[in-house]
């Protein structure tokens, strides 16, 4: 049984979102995915990365494409604190999988749903089988 | 002797290391040598039998060792390997 509480917040700026939602379009039908590097809660940048699943319902980062937003991450001086993907026809909510599979209390795992015409992005820490949204702050460009 | 680099998920698990040196000619016996050094590690690192988790990339270098020889991949002293948890769902 799964339970939802709202904790802190996770700043990105608009072109960020800007560039979640053009990745998770761009994929569509399949699922996309991709990584964020900054410090704190801060995103600094965004890696839309490729999902080595192809699928509309899973994905799982290349794992080459991994490797190398890590690095860059590292050379800039930042680290990888989150990771996103999309939800193509349900809602930007974790799924089962998206429970089972998530590895690091710490992370934020941010969901774009494009079930309606207009994008809806989510955010959330996954703790076992403990849900807490996120709230997500958008600041200007 | 070979580097191994370790992301802050799995730092926990190695003393907080962010890299450990372990000796090996082939990524199995660096994993064993992870094993004897950091056995909570090295359980993040295989399933109940021993194998390489589904669930964590090793990269000699560059390249996902599943490309190369898996386990058997040879390694070199000056090499690095880096271990990543796969990020996935559904």
């Amino acid at each position: 049984m799964t339970e939802t509480v709202k904790t802190n917040s996770f700043e990105l700026t608009a072109a960020q979102v800007s560039e979640i939602v053009t990745h998770a379009k761009a994929s569509a039908p399949n699922e996309c995915c991709g990584l964020f590097a900054g410090q704190a809660n801060k995103i600094q940048k965004v890696y839309a990365l490729r999902n080595s699943e192809q699928s509309p319902t899973n994905y799982t980062i290349d794992s080459r494409d991994q490797l190398r937003a890590f690095r860059d991450a590292e050379e800039l001086g930042l680290e990888i604190i989150s990771c996103f993907h999309s939800h193509v026809k349900s809602a930007a909510y974790p799924s089962p999988t998206d429970v089972r599979l998530a590895f690091d209390p710490e992370w934020v795992y941010a969901i774009v749903s494009l079930q309606s015409s207009e994008p809806d992005l989510r955010a959330f820490h996954i703790v076992g089988e403990q849900i807490s949204e996120v709230d997500i702050v958008v600041t200007p460009d | 002797m070979p580097t191994v680099k370790i992301p802050t998920s799995f730092r926990d698990f190695a003393n907080g290391e962010a890299t450990v040196e372990s000796d090996g000619r082939s990524i199995a016996e660096i994993v064993d040598g992870i094993r004897r050094q950091y056995p909570k590690f090295y359980e993040q690192l295989t399933d109940d039998n021993g194998n390489l988790s589904p669930f964590v990339n090793v990269y000699l270098n560059d390249d996902d060792i599943r490309y190369l020889d898996k386990l058997n991949t040879r390694v070199s002293p000056q090499d690095v390997i880096s271990i990543l948890p796969a990020v996935a769902g559904g």
